[in-house]
């Protein structure tokens, strides 16, 4: 539906976004993921004909964005970063505005905007004005225009950027509902987001594509190395001196216990090991005859793939800093 | 063309649910106002010279108080981001945003009416030179208004905007007074680009050919640098 090929735009001589390249077959939810100016708008500017890459080229629905960019405006709907709408406009003309700008037949009109109306949940604030609803009414409108013509593919940034977390389900469920017949990106800084409404993730550093896959499969991608967290009654010392000296063991971690004489340990396995390192670890706690309290493997979130990719930072130290 | 006429309605919309087209247009009136009275009644004269006279310095002023929002606020506000990934073309954009700035500015001019029949009952004009004067005004503040479409083309801010266009229109308005410090050549070629010096034959009911076509080449090159400047802004970002 979407084939994106070696775009890149240029501010200037800075590289907003740098030479990527995806596709994004019919129907799928798409994360684009990334810290704050990985170049995540300026690729969905790019997508939707506001912005003309640098070079690269983009297809949408089988039109290219330069050469056919009213057929591909046509495909689109989009809500643009940060909402922008006429806030002179009351909300119901803003709806009849988009309508005409969507060259919307006659004859659909009607049944298009009560659905869309009904959709949104707008029916009580027609008659206020744009500039004047919450935000959340806002971002429904935001959404109400851009899904009005019932376009094949929809991109939004950042759908859910400052609402509450009531609000922000609403809205999730409402990009669920969407999602299930049409091809859609979303943008987002919220880790939880993509994770439960997206079937793939792209993630952004600096202009470039840094990974791509399902959520799982990210996930999975960085727990290459295992992590086990061990709690039992005993000599810190003694332990640290033990569980190092297991081949499989790359280091371990003292952790902080706010029980008194009991032990904490994170214990990181070495990369490529074989064997399961929980089961190394607990023979031995028990051939020294420290009674166990815990045990239990540590899986890498997507939100330490996210660090890892996007920090460069040692996720490692990281985890124990968290765990501590 | 229809999504012109859409984005034309949109804006005039705009104009009126805000304060800025009543002030406008009575801002206008009083100041057309006091320049037919004060002919009326200190000339003792039933004529337009007087507000013809002042009507292209009036409009340096307040085409660019019409024009100032066009297309800077778009940029500020962000919906350019809506207006320009709607299936629209940027011309359509642009003529329907310029064809309401000058519906709102006609209306202000034509509102002058009253002023001519009370000048009308009491004197007896030249007919011919009140149309072709009116007719003049007209092409003179669409000129005009293309400066200011320009000007909100190029800056972000709606008050930059109002100061580029009207520093710009003032230009236009002024370079003909320093004429006579010119040596001939240089002064015919100045003399040309004036803006006030092809509405002066307008205002007496001469229709030439040459005025026509400057006013047309003012508009036709102001308003395609603002559509270069629109598209530029793709490009560049
Ligand atoms: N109009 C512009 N002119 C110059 N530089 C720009 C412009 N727009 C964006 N940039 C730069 O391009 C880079 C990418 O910006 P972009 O807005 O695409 O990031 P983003 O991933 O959307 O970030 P965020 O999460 O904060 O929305 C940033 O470094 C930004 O400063
Ligand atoms: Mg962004």
């Amino acid at each position: 539906m979407i084939t994106v090929t070696s775009l890149s735009k240029y501010y200037g001589r800075q590289a907003a976004v740098d030479d990527i390249s995806f596709e994004v077959p019919k129907g799928q939810i798409l994360g684009l993921l990334g810290p704050n100016g990985a170049g995540k708008s300026t690729t969905m500017r790019m997508l939707t004909g506001y912005l003309a890459p640098t070079s690269g080229s983009i297809s949408v629905a089988g039109h290219d964005v330069l050469t056919e960019s009213l057929a591909v405006r046509r495909a689109i709907g989009y809500l643009p970063e940060n909402n922008p709408l006429y806030d002179d406009m009351n909300v119901l003309d803003h709806l009849q505005f988009v309508v005409r700008m969507r060259e919307i037949p006659a004859a659909q009109v009607r049944e298009r905007l009560r659905s869309v109306i009904d959709v949104c949940g707008l029916r009580e604030v027609l008659e206020k004005s744009a500039g004047q609803i919450s935000k959340g009414y806002r971002q429904r409108l935001g959404l109400a225009q851009a899904i009005i013509h019932d376009p094949p593919v929809l991109i939004l940034d950042e759908p859910t950027s400052g609402l509450d977390p009531n609000q922000i389900g609403e809205i999730r469920q409402l990009i669920k509902t969407l999602g299930s017949e049409k091809t859609l990106i979303l943008s987002t800084h919220i880790l939880p987001e993509v994770q439960s409404t997206c079937d793939r993730i792209l993630i952004m550093n600096r202009g470039k594509l840094v990974a791509d896959g399902s959520p799982d499969e990210l996930a999975a991608r960085a727990g290459s190395e295992e992590i086990v967290r061990v709690l039992f009654k005993g000599q810190p010392a003694a332990g640290l001196e033990k569980l190092q000296a297991i081949p499989a063991v790359a280091r371990v971690e003292e952790l902080a216990v706010d029980e008194p004489g009991v032990t904490g340990m994170l214990v990181i396995g070495r990369e490529g090991e074989a064997g399961d390192l929980r089961e190394l670890v607990y023979e031995v706690v028990r051939d020294e005859g420290w009674p166990l309290l815990e045990l239990y493997r540590q899986r890498l979130s997507l939100e330490d793939v996210f660090k890892q990719l996007t920090l460069g930072e040692n996720v490692d130290e990281d985890d124990v800093r968290r765990v501590a | 063309m229809r999504k012109g006429l859409t984005v034309c309605s949109r804006e005039l919309s705009s104009y009126f649910n805000s304060p800025v087209a009543y002030i406008v247009i009575v801002v206008y009136l009083l100041i057309c106002g006091w320049f037919f009275a004060a002919n009326l009644f200190f000339d003792r004269q039933a004529s337009l010279r007087g507000f013809f006279a002042m009507a292209p310095l009036m409009f340096v002023f307040f085409v660019p108080a019409i024009s100032m929002g066009l297309l800077a606020e778009e940029q500020k506000h962000g919906t350019a981001e809506l207006l320009f990934t709607y299936p629209v073309t940027s011309f359509a954009v642009i003529a329907g945003k310029y064809g309401a700035a000058l519906v709102l500015m006609s209306l202000a001019v034509l509102l002058t009416f009253p002023y001519v029949l009370t000048i009308v009952s009491l004197g007896n004009p030249d007919l011919g030179a009140l149309f072709s004067g009116y007719f003049g005004l007209l092409l003179m503040g669409a000129a005009f208004m293309a400066v200011g479409l320009w000007a909100s083309s190029t800056v972000k801010n709606q008050l930059s905007a109002f100061i580029l266009s009207f520093l710009v229109s003032f230009c236009l308005f002024i370079i003909d007074k320093f004429i006579a410090w010119m040596p001939p050549p240089l002064a015919r070629v100045i003399g040309y680009f004036s803006i006030e010096n092809h509405f002066k034959a307008l205002s007496r009911g001469v229709i030439d050919s040459r005025d026509l076509v400057y006013y047309l080449s003012v508009i036709v090159f102001f308003f395609c640098w603002s559509l270069y400047n629109v598209q530029r802004r793709k490009w560049r970002g």
